[in-house]
């Protein structure tokens, strides 16, 4: 009759059988070797290259990328070294032609004041000269219409007048 | 519309009050029994030996299920197809061994065979292929699976040195796993539901286990760590747990293996059993087919999960011994 536990103990799921672990041994080995050999020997050395080509892939492209920063990094350095050279430039210009300016005013500024002084020293002298001139000119003038006045007043008459009560006057004095 | 319907239903309640007495089983026991016996030719023949039958066919489908079961699930030295026949196979004794090419040995030429077919393609497309090729089709398929064994199998468990378990390793889980399935199509028989098949599988990854051990802590460091570093007065009892502890881990790999394959077995076949043993077509219709048939897709996953398991340990045992082993005997002197 039943039942599993009886044959269990009895030996027959535990049963010990030395043909099938010889068969097994023989089988599993014999597949293993071949397997080794025809299957598993160029399945793991084709994976092992795939693996090594798409680290040597990945190893390039880092490469390349790493390569293209460089260059990047480098074209902005340059770019703000170009653009500090350009604003330095542009400083230097500016700072140059405040510089210019200031020289030329200067010296204009020199030059109006020298040639403002030797205007003045010229029109001083030519006013002096003009005043000289002016003086010995009214010198002259008053000399010519006193003459003309003194000429036109000279009476005779009136001379004698003068004279006569001048000497009366002296003579009153002296008594 | 309405009429085609309400002879659609009017059919279908001929069909049903036709099919009923037979699931609710009144002639459950006659068909049980002839299906058992699986002789009894047709239904009118059967019908017509009813009575004769039932008495004796009753007891024995009761009586003979746990021996159909352990029939089914042990050795023998036949291979039976059922209904058309059973064919011997040769006994062989050799020097008082008996060597005996028996089912399960049958089953795991089948499975050798299958397993060099496929992989010897397999392998032939590789050798053809350029490494900047992608595999096609099986090839690929077994490419998942080999690189599935290579990572995070061998080399998470074993670490370095993985490459020369590698071909143990691979061919000790696709064995398996066709083994195991093979007890998976009709007629079939699962060799790994076998202690001495599981046994000699376990022993193979005992000796590679203590092989590399020696191999990677040499015959001093081997010996000294079957004292796990303890005080010299405490040998005696370290040595023999030491030696226990060896062999514990192929015996749990052996009786893993083949309890889980057997256990998958037995209760397909006692759910189907059920059905002949309450001589009830309800029961066979409702709780036995659907419940063999989804015990059947477990055992599909159980087949590949127990190959892998197999697998993951003997990678495991095998990194414990040649690495982690070394370490520990190194810090406790």
């Amino acid at each position: 009759m039943l039942t599993s536990g009886i044959i269990v103990l009895s030996g027959g799921l535990l049963d010990p059988n030395p043909g099938l672990i010889f068969w097994t041994t023989v089988t599993f080995l014999i597949v293993l070797f071949i397997l080794k050999k025809f299957t598993w020997g160029p399945m793991l050395s084709a994976l092992e290259e795939r693996e090594k080509g798409i680290q040597n892939s990945i190893d390039r492209a880092q490469t390349a990328k790493e390569e293209a920063e460089a260059v990047l990094n480098k074209n902005r350095q340059l770019l703000a070294q170009a653009g500090a050279d350009a604003d330095k430039i542009i400083r230097e210009g500016k700072e140059y032609g405040d510089k210019l300016k200031a020289e030329i005013t200067e010296k204009a500024h020199l030059e109006a004041t020298r040639m403002i002084a030797s205007a003045k020293d010229e029109i001083e002298q030519e006013k002096r000269r003009a005043l000289t001139e002016l003086r010995t000119e009214v010198a002259d003038l008053a000399v010519k219409g006193a003459e003309k006045i003194i000429m036109a007043n000279l009476d005779a008459e009136k001379q004698k007048n003068i004279v006569e009560s001048m000497i009366q006057e002296l003579s009153q004095n002296r008594n | 519309m309405k009429r085609f319907n309400a002879i659609r239903i009017g059919e279908l309640v001929r069909i049903a009050v036709l099919v009923m007495p037979l699931l609710l089983g009144f002639g459950a026991p006659i068909y049980a029994a002839a299906e058992v016996h699986g002789e009894a030719g047709t239904h009118e023949a059967a019908a017509v030996h009813a009575d004769e039958v039932h008495g004796e066919a009753g007891e024995h489908a009761e009586g003979g299920a746990g021996d159909v079961i352990m029939h089914h699930i042990l050795d023998s030295n036949a291979m039976e197809f059922e209904p058309f026949g059973k064919f011997p196979l040769p006994k062989i004794v050799i020097g008082g061994f008996d060597l005996s090419i028996t089912r399960h040995v049958v089953f795991m030429w089948l499975a050798a065979l299958i397993l060099l077919l496929v992989f010897g393609y397999v392998g032939n497309k590789y050798k053809s292929i350029k490494s900047n090729e992608a595999p096609g089709g099986v090839a690929n398929a077994m490419e998942a699976l080999v690189e599935f064994i290579r990572l995070d199998v061998a080399k998470s468990n074993i670490g370095e040195g993985y490459e020369k378990h590698m071909p143990y390793l691979l061919t000790v889980f696709v064995f398996i796993l066709v083994l195991n399935l093979l007890g998976l199509i009709p007629y079939g028989a699962s060799a790994t539901g076998n202690i001495n098949v599981t046994l000699t599988l376990a022993v193979f990854t005992f000796f590679i286990t203590q092989v590399s051990a020696i191999k990677s802590n040499g015959i001093k460091g081997y010996l000294a760590h079957l004292t796990a570093g303890t005080h010299w007065a405490l040998w005696i009892i370290m040595i023999p747990i030491e030696v226990i502890g060896l062999f514990t881990k192929p015996f749990a790999l052996t009786i893993r293996l083949f309890a889980n394959m057997t256990a998958g077995h037995i209760v397909i076949l006692s759910l189907i059993f059920i059905s002949f043993i309450l001589k009830s077509y309800i029961v066979a219709v409702f709780v036995s087919v659907p419940f063999s048939i989804f015990i059947y897709m477990l055992e599909i996953f159980v087949s590949f999960l127990q190959a892998f398991i197999f697998t993951m340990l003997s990678a495991l045992f095998i990194g414990l011994a040649s690495a982690h082993e070394g370490h520990e005997a190194e810090g406790a002197h």
